[in-house]
């Protein structure tokens, strides 16, 4: 027998028999384990450790920024050789801080801890398939990140510290260590982690795709796609076409450490002496950065606004506003993120004609930004809004999303960019549209789906209390920083003392220092209510928000391959809510149209007669 | 003893949230026998707090604004500050119009359309004409924006008038040189390999423009007079940056940059217009540069037109070689002489000797 019988005989074997599914040792069942369900939770409990992390470095430098005068004596038994002997925090460690506070963020959590938990956990229950194209290569993407997340883990322990050339990396600061001691050994633990890091991405932005594209139950077209994974699928996309960039930009960047290239260095002359290097760029560098950074910023967007698109139709109890529009903005987006990238680099001396391209291109991208944010809108108007936790997180991400959207409408404006490059204006836009609004998109899951990966319900109270701490917090830390932004204050200084021009907004800093303490302080309610009710909450019915979506329809703790028996079919979109004419306000993508005549449209009496029925239960 | 304060704060924290949450699920399912409906208890509540919250984010938002004004609106004192000036506000009015429209919207819906018993939700998938709508205004707008600012732009970054002020700026860590060319009104050649402890800014002596060239501590500029900067790093990137000018270019190791202006109020002006007697235009740097990045400043003087030539006639009697007399070892043979004058080092003879004697060794 050849060896792909065996294995169809072994998928058949899974289709059919699942009841009696073999009994799997601890390890295979929760370590390496192949069940998207089991490696989504993996990602999320690593991107919660992750977010603990990033978000307690952050409290650390806002420290330093609200309270200069502050004796962190007592964060010496913490961060040792790295607080002076007067008790301050060390400047170079402040810019370390800066740095792994922005890399943990921006890849760890809101990449891998959001799209990682997510995609694993829905495209397969939500496309209907008993698990990815390939199980072991996503079970493998999570022990990529999990070695990249080590390795990241371990440069804060070295004694040159970790990276601190800020979460760009931008040489010659990053490939000098005679610039700054994090761009040592701290440095290579970097590029080695983002390496992996990016193994980690690829394989499972390919297994996205090809179990998208493969894998959907019979009925699924792409226009009955959930836009939740519509937005997975651009996302993985963007992914697979723009991280082997990066990797190509870190792979120059440690030829230019080790082996005495000079791809990005030239005319250096540092620490007393002139180095050989001649005719590389760092500007190269940027280019090549920005070229995954832009799509990455979308890449982090993205996922989160997938799920609010699917909170938002199922708590509002309507359709989607404009489900055709908001798959062709994502789609715009998705292109067009990919000729935007010099926006980040108007005043690096690069041709002017270049900058006014970039202009015209990034004020493009605004257009289907502006459209999603409509559509969530009108998607609420005349609705039934039930404000479930997962909601109001929703709810609270377009807000974000808005507010720091409209700043990109300033910066993309090359000569008013001059001004404001480089400055807490960019810290206060990408914080609000980027940071905040994608990480409620990711709370916003977990209410949402927990009661799917666990089999249990969180409590609602707190996480409505969860929400309102966040939400005034976030905007009490970041709103401020635009009026800091527009006195010209720079990003990544350790203390403004210096310059007269900078004397003010001690009391504002400040201010924002609390606001980020508390905000950080309410997350601990969500980590209880968390860890709490993965073993004591309430046990989940089986579809506890009226969801019209394939998971719902899987049991309550569902095994290794979803359903049990056949996969349901698909006969109709996900977002047939509150129909005129149907009997309850939402209608399961398994109902055919010919069990619902009272509400179906003209066309959809059409397709009644393509409609398969075999296997499909009558509905009384 | 700290760390034991903080165990017993973080004790006494989850135990708060635990009993809220007890408290919170035995209410529930006591509550849960008389409501029937699957929407949780509180539901309109939550819609309240939408409407307070709007209505103090727009009133604190609109009431700080006003109030801190001038103190986060700096002062500009720059020829095209006057212009991107103007388009900021303009954007600033489209886009807090935008702002406040739609998170009036968002909010308001959640409070008027929050669930009721009796209400069913308008089934209401898309309307192409309101798509379009929204589609072709804000492009509209957007276009205004882009090609009122682009205008900008290429006056910005178009070349410098014939008759600016050339002065070259260099960033190194942690502080800049400022070079300028001196009688003849051109800047030398420079080269990274002659950079040493006193050539910092490694002046190629053998070409003859920068002999004359000097060095000032401070950035020194005239009022009403287009300034060109040409910019250069020497270690890393850094960034040349001033926000009364709107003022911003890199300073990249490998590729001059530059950048051209016109300051419109001298220093002393500004004193008075501020009130503050000590102010001074800041050289802010603006790129991560290292550990004392957040130190990198340089002042910047801007003097009226005829303060600024008596200044510029006193400085360059302290050309960089007159300073350094010794660098004229590396001045070609040929040129030593001219150099001497060029530089203005007067006692030719004893200088002479001196270097013959040096290069004897
Ligand atoms: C409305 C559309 C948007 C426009 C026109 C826009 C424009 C810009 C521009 C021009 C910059 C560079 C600013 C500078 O460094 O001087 C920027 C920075 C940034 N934007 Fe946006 N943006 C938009 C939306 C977004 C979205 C949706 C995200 C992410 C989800 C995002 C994330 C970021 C990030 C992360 C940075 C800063 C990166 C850094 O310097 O560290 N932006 N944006
Ligand atoms: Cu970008
Ligand atoms: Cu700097």
């Amino acid at each position: 027998m050849s060896v792909t019988d065996i294995q169809l005989q072994e998928d058949l074997a899974h289709d059919d028999h699942h009841e009696d599914h073999h009994e799997q040792g601890f390890v295979s069942k929760y370590i390496f384990s192949t069940d998207h369900k089991t490696i989504a939770k993996q990602f999320l409990i690593t991107g919660i450790f992750w977010a603990l992390i990033g978000g307690g470095l952050s409290i650390i430098f806002r420290l330093q920024l609200g309270f200069p005068e502050m004796d962190l004596e007592w964060l010496r038994p913490m961060l040792g050789q790295w607080i002076t002997t007067e008790g301050k925090l060390d400047a170079e460690f402040y810019l370390a801080l800066v740095t792994m506070h922005g890399t943990i963020m921006v890849f760890f959590v809101l990449t891998a801890g959001l799209s990682g938990t997510f995609s694993n956990f829905l495209i397969p229950l939500q496309i209907g398939a008993r698990d990815m194209a390939s199980g072991f290569m996503n079970m493998l993407s999570y022990w990529f990140f999990f070695a990249s997340s080590v390795v990241m883990f371990v440069s804060f322990f070295i004694e040159t510290g970790p990276a601190g050339g800020g979460w760009t990396v931008y040489p010659p600061l990053s490939a000098l260590p005679q610039a700054i001691q994090g761009s040592g050994l701290g440095m290579t633990l970097w590029l080695v982690s983002m390496a992996l890091f990016i193994a980690s991405s690829l394989l499972g932005g390919i297994n996205y795709i090809t179990t998208i594209i493969n894998m959907r139950t019979h009925g699924m077209s792409f226009s009955r796609l959930p836009l939740t994974i519509w937005a997975f699928f651009i996302t993985a996309i963007l992914g697979l076409l723009s991280f082997p960039v990066l990797l190509s930009a870190a792979l120059l960047l440690i030829f230019d450490r080790s082996f005495g290239t000079s791809f990005y260095l030239s005319e250096i002359y540092i620490a007393g002496e002139a180095l050989p290097n001649v005719g590389g760029s760092p500007i190269l560098y940027q280019h090549l950065f920005w070229f995954l950074g832009h799509p990455e910023v979308y890449i982090v967007i993205l996922p989160a606004l997938g799920i609010t698109s699917e909170i938002i139709a199922t708590n509002s109890r309507k359709p989607i506003f404009g489900y055709k529009a908001m798959i062709g903005s994502m789609l715009g987006i998705g292109f067009l993120s990919f000729i935007v990238w010099a926006h980040h680099m108007f005043v690096t001396g690069m041709n002017p004609f270049l900058g006014s391209v970039f202009t015209i291109l990034t004020l493009v991208i605004a257009v289907p930004s502006a459209i999603k944010a409509f559509n969530y809108i009108t998607t609420l108007w005349k609705g039934n809004i039930v404000f479930t936790p997962a909601m109001l997180f929703s709810i609270g991400l377009v807000s974000f999303f808005i507010s720091g959207g409209l700043t990109g409408i300033f910066l993309g404006n090359s000569v008013l960019d001059i001004n404001l490059h480089d400055t807490y204006f960019v810290v206060a836009h990408f914080h609000l549209v980027m940071g905040s609004a994608s990480f409620f998109g990711l709370l916003a899951g977990v209410y949402h789906w927990f009661p799917k990966m666990f089999g249990r319900m969180m409590n609602d109270k707190l996480g409505k209390l969860h929400f309102w701490l966040s939400f005034v917090g976030i905007y009490l830390v970041f709103f401020p920083l635009h009026y800091i932004g527009i006195a010209g204050f720079p990003r990544r200084y350790y203390s403004f003392t210096s310059f007269e021009t900078f004397n003010i907004y001690g009391d504002l800093n400040a201010l924002v220092s609390i606001a980020a303490i508390l905000t950080f302080a309410a997350q601990f309610i969500f980590l209880f209510n968390f860890f709490y009710s993965i073993y004591r909450g309430k046990l989940a019915p089986a579809n506890p928000w009226k969801s019209n979506t394939l998971e719902w329809t899987t049991p309550r703790f569902p095994e290794h391959g979803n359903w049990i028996g056949a996969i349901p079919k698909v006969f109709r979109w996900p977002y047939d809510y509150s129909k005129p004419g149907a009997k309850d306000d939402f209608i399961p993508q398994t109902v055919p149209y010919s069990h619902t005549p009272e509400s179906n449209l003209e066309h959809e009496n059409e397709l009644t007669k393509e409609e398969d029925l075999t296997g499909v239960e009558k509905a009384n | 003893m700290l760390n034991l304060i903080i165990v017993i704060a973080v004790v006494l924290i989850i135990a708060v949230i635990f009993t809220a949450y007890r408290v919170t699920t035995l209410v529930d399912v006591v509550k849960k026998d008389k409501n029937k409906s699957h929407v949780p208890s509180g539901n309109s509540l939550q819609g309240a707090l939408m409407i307070v919250f709007l209505i103090a984010g727009i009133a604190g938002f609109f009431y700080f604004s006003m109030k801190e004004y001038d103190t986060y609106n700096l002062p500009i004192a720059s020829e095209h500050a006057v212009v991107t000036e103007n388009l900021f506000w303009i954007t600033m009015a489209v886009t807090v119009f935008v702002f406040i429209v739609t998170q009036i919207f968002l909010f308001g819906f959640g409070w008027k359309y929050r669930y009721k018993e009796s209400n069913t939700a308008h089934y209401y998938p898309h309307n192409n004409k309101l798509e379009m709508i929204w589609t072709i205004v804000p492009a509209i707008v957007l276009a205004w924006l882009i090609i009122s600012g682009l205008k900008q732009w290429n006056v910005v970054t178009g070349p410098a008038p014939e008759n600016s002020e050339v002065i070259e700026v260099m960033g190194y860590q942690y502080a800049w040189a400022f070079r300028y060319p001196g009688k003849d009104g051109e800047l030398g050649s420079y080269d990274f390999r002659k950079i040493d402890a006193i050539n910092s800014m490694g002046i190629d002596l053998t070409d003859q423009k920068g002999h004359d060239d000097f060095m000032p501590a401070q950035l020194v500029l005239p009022k009403g007079k287009p300034v060109h900067l040409k910019i250069r790093g020497r270690d890393v990137i850094h960034s040349v940056y001033n926000p009364h000018f709107r003022l911003q270019m890199n300073a990249v190791p490998g590729m001059p940059t530059r950048f051209w202006f016109t300051p419109t109020l001298s220093t002393a002006e500004m004193r008075e217009k501020t009130g503050n007697p000590d102010f001074n235009y800041e050289l802010v740097c603006n790129k991560i540069c290292g550990k004392s990045h957040y130190g990198m400043k340089g002042i910047i003087v801007v003097l009226e037109q005829d303060e600024y030539d008596s200044w510029y006639k006193e400085n360059q009697e302290n050309s960089f070689l007159k300073l350094n007399p010794g660098y004229i070892s590396q001045v070609p043979e040929d040129l030593k002489e001219a150099a001497k004058i060029a530089a203005g080092i007067e006692n030719i003879e004893k200088e002479q000797k001196v270097t013959t004697a040096a290069s004897s060794f």
